[in-house]
């Protein structure tokens, strides 16, 4: 009994931790985006949705293998992320934060919708792109797209780290989420870098949908609704706005979700990802990594 | 005197409306697809009235207010359709449940600002609706099926109008203006001696408790509730209501839900065609018109200043 327990436990981790790099990968979106321009980005998670999608027909209609349909999502995603933010979002950067937050909802029904118009509402089958190896360690399975999953978002998010610590863009960006007047008043051109931080944000996110494609081999319109508001609950559990805790933030949230439905249930693994939440908000509104503002007069 | 005097007279033109509509509905001039549009536009009033109080009035940004709902919903239907109690001990029910909910979870919840208290309401509306798809008492995953159609126009038109009456007076009286006071400005609310919390508290069970009555007259029409129904999607579609119609404008949220029922019911020809349509005419009214329509003016009383974006820049600019 104690035995198999100890084996669950490390499966239920494994597993948990390729879905939590996952829910990292999405989650890095939503917290650039919330630290540049206090925005919850709805629309995030059916961009993930998108890349998804991108990457289905990159590699079903155009042939291609798994880095180039990779590399063709994220910049597919890039560019549409721009898009959204130079047409919904621009013109509304003086308005009140309600007025953007619903032209986020807004954007994101039309993604949904859109999508189900255009590719249809079935569910697809997502190809298989290299042969599934699968290792065993005593009772204990690890298959090659876990291991795949892992890598991709270490790398993607070693390179993000790389271009938000060392690169002159990743100096504008963290100084215009620092302090977006001054940076404005130092010469930053402040809607390039929003621009940009909304292609790197959606770039990850269609990385997550191709990977999440790959892992479970089914997508559909509606894939991106339930992931993206648990990404977004990782984003505020790493701390809203903090690079590493929302790497950090979604690794918990996915070990979270498979214990619990692992050991508990898996109806209950939503409700454990938004008890997740309140708790976190009640107890340290400013996530585990978060530095805590004080309340200015 | 006069006040009362208008009071009267508005409810007065309610009577006189409800007559003609009943007597339409009842010559079958307005038809069943019409009818069932009416009361979806009465429920969508109480909602976006009561979400208004909690958002556009106190300034308190919840957006789990499908939820409440859903605990009106179900509450109202576990009395009738279980115990077997008459329809108005559901009504009143159901806004209990939901108003006692909303009290226990805003209590702790209100101290947080902004978009945390947002996201913790969306959070705790989602954990509603999760917990409640986990209860097999009330039918779990599947709905909770067989509730009997006690709703018709005649209620759910009475209990819009209450709700309205009573959330303007509300918000006329000394508590509503602590209320606006707190969305004013929370800080200076507090050196004045007002007990934010208190009135946060308040505001959101209220609020929360209107859900509960839309929850009920809601699983009464149509025979059933379902889990799926009170998403957060539900809640979006609330919230749209409230800032379309304007944050703080009551006539703004009715005149909203009005529209965005319509507009619904006309596109009901073209199901794929519909949401994209719904979309993209929100993303444009926001572009256009961030402040809502109505901002936060009412139809015919200015009563309260200036608070939304346009006209505030227009004032740091011109100082």
């Amino acid at each position: 009994m104690d035995f198999s327990f100890t084996q669950q436990f490390i499966q239920q981790l494994i597993n948990g931790v390729s879905l939590g790099s996952i829910y990292a990968l999405i989650a890095l979106g939503y917290t650039m985006v919330y630290g540049i321009i206090k925005l919850i980005n709805f629309a995030h998670g059916d961009i993930y949705m998108v890349g998804a999608y991108v990457a289905f027909f990159a590699t079903t209609f155009l042939k291609l293998s798994f880095f180039p349909a990779l590399i063709v999502s994220m910049a597919v995603a890039a560019a549409l992320g721009m898009t959204i933010e130079r047409l919904a979002y621009r013109p509304l950067r003086k308005a009140p934060k309600i007025a953007i937050l619903i032209t986020a909802i807004g954007v994101s029904l039309l993604l949904e919708y859109g999508g189900m118009l255009l590719v249809t509402p079935q569910p697809r089958t997502f190809p298989a792109l290299f042969d599934t190896k699968i290792f065993t360690f005593g009772n204990i399975v690890v298959n090659s797209q876990q291991v795949v999953i892992l890598a991709i978002s270490v790398v993607l998010m070693i390179i993000l780290t790389y271009v938000v610590q060392r690169t002159k863009i990743g100096k504008a960006m963290r100084a215009v989420s620092f302090d977006t007047d001054a940076a404005k008043l130092m010469g930053i051109d402040v809607d390039r870098v929003i621009s940009i931080t909304f292609a790197i944000g959606s770039a990850l996110a269609a990385a997550a949908g191709m990977l999440v494609g790959v892992y479970y081999n089914s997508i559909d319109p509606l894939m991106g609704i339930m992931p993206g508001l648990k990404a977004f609950v990782a984003a505020v559990l790493g701390g809203i706005g903090v690079i590493p805790g929302a790497m950090l933030g979604g690794i918990i949230m996915g070990v979270i979700e498979a214990m619990v439905s692992g050991f508990i249930s898996s109806t209950f693994r939503d409700a454990a990802a938004f008890a997740i939440l309140i708790i976190i908000l009640l107890v340290k509104p400013s996530g585990l990594l978060g530095k805590n503002v004080r309340e200015k007069v | 005197m006069g006040n009362n005097k208008k009071e009267l007279l508005s409810l007065v033109a309610c009577i006189a409306f409800y007559a003609i509509v009943q007597g339409l509905i009842m010559l079958d001039i307005i038809g069943p697809f019409w009818e069932l549009n009416l009361i979806l536009i009465c429920i969508n009033v109480i909602l976006a009235v009561s979400l208004n109080l909690i958002n556009g009035f106190t300034g308190q940004f919840s957006i789990g207010h499908a939820g409440f709902m859903a605990v009106g919903a179900y509450f109202g239907a576990v009395l009738t359709v279980k115990l077997q109690l008459p329809f108005i001990v559901a009504i009143l029910g159901g806004a209990a449940a939901a108003g006692f909910l909303g009290f226990v979870i805003g209590l702790p919840t209100l101290r947080l600002d902004g978009d945390y208290l947002a996201i913790a309401t969306l959070g705790l509306g989602e954990i509603i609706r999760i917990t409640i798809l986990n209860i097999p008492y009330v039918g779990g995953a599947s709905g909770f099926m067989g509730i009997p159609r006690f709703s018709n126009f005649t209620w759910v038109f009475f209990a819009t109008v209450f709700t309205v009456f009573f959330i303007r007076n509300f918000i006329n009286s000394t508590h509503g203006r602590a209320c606006i006071s707190i969305r004013e400005n929370q800080i200076a609310a507090e050196a004045m001696g007002i007990d934010t919390t208190k009135y946060k508290v308040l505001a959101f069970t209220i609020g929360a408790a209107f859900a509960g009555i839309a929850g009920t007259l809601f699983s009464h029409y149509f025979y059933i509730a379902h889990p799926a129904s009170f998403t957060f999607m539900k809640s979006f579609d609330i919230l749209t209501i409230v800032v379309l119609g304007g944050l703080g404008s009551i006539s703004g949220s009715i005149t909203a839900a009005i529209l965005l029922t319509f507009v619904s019911a006309a596109l009901a020809g073209y199901p794929e065609w519909r949401m994209i349509i719904y979309s993209l005419m929100l993303i444009v009214l926001m572009l256009y018109r961030p402040q809502g329509l109505f901002g936060n003016k009412e139809m015919s009383l200015k009563i309260f200043g200036r608070l939304m974006g346009g006209n505030k820049r227009g004032n740091t600019q011109g100082n």
